[in-house]
């Protein structure tokens, strides 16, 4: 099939050879307009000068980046010593974000692996089962969980319905709620990439592995889990790097009592600090972990394929 | 036939160029304006309406100063923010006699803090901000601010503060004593800490959330603006709204022209049109907090009229508006709601 498929491809390409600057053309210019000319805009304005009350003025200043480092008491006048405000804030996210996403593996690695194994009649029924939830808009199903979770909710009526708890659960507004809000908006990023990597997984390799003496748990982590790790990593990104700039689930489940990236940069824009240039200058730093962490996932790749 | 398409084409670009005349560009607070008063202003005066919406004044601010300022002809921003657009430029001034309605407005509201005179701005709406206590969790006297900063045990840990720097923190200013926008070092520090060591006591800070934690359950105490409260009470909230003797929040929406306003006569006619008496009950009786204007009472709801959210005690403390403080004092503020938040 592959074969198959991949000599079309050629054949077709070598088509529209002619033309294939103009066919590329869209994407280069979606990439221009939406993704270089925001983060350059948002690049310079990281290295200008605040206006009060919003805005910028054009002259060139390191003061957003010294803010984020930097510790100069609350007057601003003392001798400075490390930041940790900030560092705690974006700890703080990376760490609900990589719970979200560990959450996210344990419940969406099995539910991928069966639904590859269903019958291949069957399976479009399991994963439309998998999105219709997503269908609904991400506010209202954050409200939702909220209604499930909170102190008189289902949740804990029923709990102590069963006897199971005496006192009701204290859920809501901690960050186990923010945990499994973001766990539940992200889940179908998570199933989708890996049920695409095991539907393509050869069996017979299993079988085979089997056929050597190696024990169910050997092949699971020796055949299995290497030849579909693709989609896990895909699907780990896919709900890392949202979870991580994610501000309704931290808002509207932790009780938006203390500040996650997202936050920290809306209140940037949206708040009475209105610091443009170091909300600019905090999603610059956001945005430069983020890439170096898949530059390292990609250069790994590459050594990997070269070797 | 190629004539008659001509004519056709004529005949459409006259009546987008007569349509073109009557126009009003409106930039406004989501939901704070009942459709049916657009549509009557828009047949009166012959004028087609366009209405974009926004859900903080900041966010109005910073989309006037990135660009929008030109394409719209009157917002309705609150009290401070009023201040702060004239200061930044923002505003168009009406001169004497443009409003033939001005008269109307009521005497304590025309000569504001935020805008002496009322040159930019009319009042639209005003009410309180305090805090509403569920009174089956909490018995005691609620007409004190140490209710959200030192709160009695029955209440801690079940508290919801508005997710808004100028009301928490004038809110603690009152609670201290501390005048609005000090720069007495060792004020700013007790504020810190008064703030620092109060959140341990609240459960989760939220603005649009604050009338739902009340009616669900979620919060036994919020800050809350008095309309809203009032909402929740009619929902079914067991709740009371203080009005605590340190001193009350009190907030006025305001419609102001707009620098550079594209139709400003018809910004101006709109403007009248919310002085009339009816017309702004009409948005009072949609909104539930109280109009500026004189002669407006007798048209609004009973229940409006009587609400124990809108008409304070006798013995109730004057509120206070937020007040705008330079750069330096605001920059302490900021530092000290992110030390909050951190």
């Amino acid at each position: 099939m592959a074969g198959i498929g991949g000599k079309s491809g050629e054949s077709a390409s070598s088509a529209f050879a002619p033309i294939r600057a103009w066919l590329i053309a869209p994407t280069w210019l979606m990439i221009g307009f939406f993704l270089v000319v925001p983060v350059g805009t948002m690049l310079v304005y990281s290295f200008l000068t605040k206006e009060f009350r919003g805005g910028v003025i054009w002259e060139f200043s390191l003061a957003a980046y010294d803010r984020f480092i930097f510790d100069r008491g609350l007057f601003g006048d003392e001798p400075p010593k490390l930041e940790l405000t900030y560092i705690t804030i974006f700890a703080r996210s990376i760490v609900q974000a990589a719970i979200a996403t560990a959450l996210c593996l344990i419940i969406g690695f099995p539910t991928a692996f069966y639904i590859a194994t269903r019958p291949v009649s069957t399976r479009a029924i399991w994963l439309f089962l998998v999105t219709v939830p997503y269908w609904v808009n991400l506010l209202v199903r954050t409200v939702s969980m909220k209604f499930l979770v909170r102190e008189s909710g289902p949740l804990n009526t029923f709990l102590q319905w069963t006897g199971v708890i005496s006192e009701p659960l204290q859920i809501i507004n901690t960050d186990f709620a923010v945990q499994l809000g973001l766990f539940y908006s992200y889940l179908p990023f998570m199933v989708l990439p890996i049920y695409a990597s095991v539907e393509r997984y050869d069996f017979a390799l299993s079988e085979a592995a089997a056929d050597l003496y190696a024990g169910k748990w050997t092949i699971l982590r020796k055949v299995l889990l290497p030849t579909v790790k693709p989609g896990i990593i895909a699907g780990c990104i896919l709900v890392f790097v949202p979870s991580l700039g994610a501000f309704l689930a931290p808002d509207l489940l932790g009780g938006a009592k203390n500040f996650m990236i997202g936050s920290l940069i809306e209140e940037q824009f949206k708040g009475n600090a209105g610091n443009w240039p170091f909300g600019a200058a905090a999603s610059m730093i956001l945005l430069s972990m983020v890439l170096i962490v898949l530059l390292f996932y990609a250069r790994r790749q590459s050594v990997r394929a070269g070797a | 036939m190629k004539l008659w398409k001509l004519c056709a084409v004529a005949l459409l670009v006259a009546a987008g160029a007569a349509n073109a005349e009557g126009r009003l560009s409106v930039y406004h607070w989501f939901e704070y304006i009942p459709q049916e008063l657009l549509d009557k202003f828009a047949e009166e005066h012959d004028v087609e309406i366009t209405m974009d919406t926004y859900d903080s004044n900041e966010a109005m601010l910073a989309s006037l100063k990135a660009g929008a300022l030109g394409s719209y002809d009157v917002a309705v921003p609150g009290d401070y923010m009023v201040q702060i657009m004239a200061e930044s430029g923002l505003l168009d001034s009406i001169a004497e006699g443009e409003l033939a309605n001005l008269g109307n407005v009521e005497e304590q509201w025309m000569d504001v803090p935020f805008d002496p005179g009322r040159q930019h701005s009319i009042p639209y709406q005003w009410g309180s901000t305090s805090f509403s206590v569920n009174t089956d969790v909490y018995g005691g006297d609620i007409n004190t601010t140490s209710i959200i900063f030192d709160p009695p045990e029955e209440l801690r840990g079940k508290i919801n503060v508005l997710d808004s720097q100028g009301e928490v923190i004038l809110l603690a200013n009152l609670h201290l004593g501390i005048p609005q926008c000090s720069t007495d070092r060792d004020q700013l520090r007790q504020l810190d800490e008064l703030l620092q060591s109060a959140k341990q006591h609240w459960a989760s800070f939220g603005s649009d959330i604050a009338k739902d934690v009340l009616v669900s359950g979620d919060a036994a105490a919020g800050m809350i603006y008095n309309g809203f409260s009032a909402k929740a009470r009619m929902e079914g909230a067991p709740i009371k709204y203080a009005y605590p003797r340190e001193g009350i929040i009190v907030w006025m929406d305001n419609v102001v022209l707009l620098k550079d306003a594209p139709n400003r006569a018809n910004a101006l006619k709109f403007m009248d049109f919310l002085l009339e008496p009816e017309n702004i009950a009409a948005v009072t009786n949609f909104a539930r907090y109280s109009p500026g204007v004189m002669g407006v009472t007798d048209m609004l709801d009973e229940e409006l009229r009587t609400a124990p959210e809108s008409v304070p005690p006798a013995d109730a403390p004057a509120g206070t508006f937020i007040a705008v403080c330079d750069e330096e004092t605001q920059s302490v503020y900021d530092a000290i709601w992110t030390r909050l938040k951190k």
